[in-house]
C-alpha cells in the first residue's frame, strides 16, 4: 500500500526539529556529562562540567539555544520506499522548515558564501542525506552542527597495511593536535571503510547514536574502548584545561571497502551534541 | 580550585599582571565585543592612520556572535567563539591598551608573545555555555558598524562574568599545563 504524505506536514515538523535540537539536550548527553564529572580528576574540570550541565538546564528552562552557534542544520531522511510525497519538493519543504525554525526559535543565522562570506540570511541551505528504506514511513533527524567540531574534522585514506593499530595511532595524534578547540568533551564519529565519501557520511552517522549504548558489534565495541582510553589518558579534559573527560563517547560505523584502500572518516561532535528526530 | 576572583573594567596593567594561568576570574563592568569582520575593519582603519570608532585602551574583547535577543532579553545565547581566526589581528590592539581578550581555544605564539609584551591576558569563557553566560550580560548596545549585524562592535554590561585564565602576562599557557598535569602517556620529566 502506498501511502501519501503532502511535504506540508514535512515545514512545521523540520521547524519544530530545529528549535528543540537546539534548546534540548538529549538526556544520553546529560547522563554521559554528570558521570563525566564524577570521574573527572581535576577540579577544573569538574566546575567546567558542572557550567556545561547548568548551561543546558537554562537553555531548557529559558528556551534559550544552548549555544550560540545553532549550526549548519543537517539531515539524515528516510523515506519508506511506499511513500508517495505529493504537493511539492522535500528538498524544498525540508528548507522552508529551516528558515521558520530559525527564524521563530530565533537561532543564529551561520550559512554564508565561501568566498565571499555573504550569509544567506536564513541559515539554508540545509545539508540533506537520503536514503531509501524499506516501510511507509518518513523519518528525519535534524543535527545542528557547530563550526567548532565540525573544523576538527577529517577523512584520511590510510593503508590496508595500516590496520586497527594505525587507525588508532592517527585518532589518538588528531586528538592531541585539536586540544580545547572543538570545545570538549566531544563524541568521536568514526567511518571505516566504504570510500571517500562514504567514510566521512559513516563517521557523522555514528555520532547519531545514543551515548551509553554499546556497539553491537563487539570487536568493534572494543576498539571504541580502546581508543575512548587513549584519548581520555592525554589529559586534556574538559575544554582542554586539563582533566579526565575529554571524549563522552567513540562510536563506529564500518563498512567494507576497496582491497587497495582503508578510508577513515572522523567526525568530532562538541558537547552541544544536538540532534532529534521525527517520524512521520 | 581557588576562589574566584572579582575584577570590574577598565583593567590596568597591574590588575592584569596580578593573574596567573588557571585563575577563576569573574568580570564585571563594560566588556567590548568584536570578531571576525570587526577586527579587519579595525586594524584596515589602522593601517590607513585612523582613529578606531572606540577605544580599546583598557578594555577587554569578547569574540562572540551571539543569537538574536528574543523581545524583551538583553541579548541571546552568547557564549564564545574560537579565538585563533583574531590572532592576525589581535596585536595591533595591544598596542593600543587592550588589556584582555574572550574567546575559546588556543592562541599562537605570536599573540602569546604579544601578550607578554603589552601586558594582555587571554580568558576562556566555557565554550557552548552561550545560555549560561547570558545570564551575566546586563546590557547589550552596538557601539560602531550596525552593519555588520551579530558581528558589530557591541558594549556589554557584566556582572560576574565567568572566565579562566588561559594566557598570562608571562607566556605561560593552562592548555599546555592543565594537560600536563593529567597526561598519562607522557614520560615523566623530574
Ligand atoms: S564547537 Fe559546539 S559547543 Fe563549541 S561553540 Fe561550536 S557549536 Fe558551540
Amino acid at each position: 500500500m502506498v501511502r501519501t504524505i503532502h511535504v506540508d506536514e514535512v515545514v512545521p515538523a523540520v521547524a519544530e526539529l530545529c528549535i528543540s535540537a537546539n534548546y534540548d539536550l538529549n538526556e544520553d548527553t546529560i547522563q554521559s556529562l554528570k558521570q563525566g564529572m564524577e570521574h573527572e580528576e581535576s577540579s577544573t574540570g569538574v566546575a567546567v562540567l558542572r557550567q556545561i550541565l547548568d548551561n543546558a538546564a537554562i537553555a531548557t528552562e529559558e528556551r534559550l539555544p544552548m549555544c550560540q552557534d545553532t549550526g549548519t542544520a543537517v539531515f539524515f531522511v528516510e523515506v519508506g520506499q511506499d511513500v508517495h510525497l505529493e504537493g511539492g519538493s522535500l528538498y524544498d519543504a525540508i528548507n522552508e522548515g529551516v528558515r521558520q525554525g530559525y527564524k521563530e526559535g530565533y537561532l543564529r543565522k551561520s550559512i554564508c558564501d565561501p568566498f565571499t562570506r555573504k550569509n544567506t540570511g536564513d541559515n539554508t541551505p540545509a545539508i540533506v542525506h537520503y536514503d531509501v528504506v524499506p516501510g511507509d514511513r518518513l523519518k528525519i533527524t535534524m543535527a545542528a552542527k557547530g563550526g567548532g567540531s565540525e573544523n576538527m574534522s577529517s577523512v584520511v585514506m590510510l593503508k590496508p597495511s595500516d590496520g586497527r593499530q594505525g587507525l588508532i595511532n592517527y585518532i589518538v595524534k588528531r586528538a592531541a593536535e585539536m586540544g580545547p578547540n572543538p570545545c570538549p568533551p566531544i563524541v568521536i564519529g568514526i567511518g571505516i571503510g566504504g570510500n571517500f565519501e562514504k567514510a566521512a557520511l559513516l563517521a557523522k552517522k555514528a555520532i547519531l547514536r545514543p551515548l551509553g549504548e554499546k556497539n553491537p558489534d563487539p570487536e568493534l565495541a572494543a576498539l571504541e574502548e580502546e581508543i575512548l582510553k587513549k584519548t581520555n589518558a592525554l589529559g586534556i579534559g574538559p575544554q582542554g584545561m586539563g582533566g579526565r573527560t575529554f571524549a563522552l563517547g567513540v562510536h563506529i560505523l564500518k563498512h567494507p571497502c576497496h582491497i587497495a584502500s582503508m578510508p577513515l572518516g572522523v567526525n568530532i561532535q562538541c558537547h552541544a551534541n544536538r540532534h532529534k528526530d521525527v517520524v512521520l | 580550585m581557588s576562589e574566584p576572583i572579582r575584577l570590574t573594567t577598565p583593567l590596568s596593567r597591574k590588575d592584569v599582571e596580578a593573574l596567573k594561568i588557571g585563575d577563576q576570574v569573574l568580570l564585571n563592568g563594560v566588556i567590548l565585543t568584536g570578531r571576525d569582520a570587526a577586527h579587519k575593519r579595525m586594524v584596515e582603519m589602522l593601517d590607513r592612520g585612523e582613529k578606531l570608532p572606540v577605544s580599546v585602551d583598557g578594555q577587554v574583547i569578547y569574540y562572540v556572535g551571539p543569537t538574536p535577543a528574543k523581545p524583551g532579553a538583553v541579548i541571546g545565547s552568547a557564549g564564545p567563539t574560537t579565538s585563533n581566526r583574531m590572532d592576525a589581528y589581535a596585536h595591533r590592539l595591544m598596542e593600543l591598551g587592550l588589556r584582555g581578550m574572550i574567546g575559546k581555544g588556543s592562541r599562537g605564539r605570536n599573540v602569546i608573545e604579544a601578550m607578554q609584551k603589552h601586558g594582555c591576558v587571554y580568558f576562556a569563557a566555557i565554550g557552548g555555555a552561550g545560555a549560561l553566560l547570558a545570564r551575566s550580560i546586563k546590557e547589550s548596545s552596538v557601539l560602531a558598524w550596525p552593519d555588520l549585524g551579530t558581528e558589530a562592535i557591541h558594549r556589554l554590561v557584566v556582572q560576574d562574568f565567568p572566565v579562566v585564565v588561559i594566557n598570562d602576562v608571562r607566556g605561560n599557557d593552562l592548555y599546555q599545563e592543565g594537560r600536563k598535569e593529567f597526561d598519562l602517556t607522557a614520560k615523566t620529566i623530574v
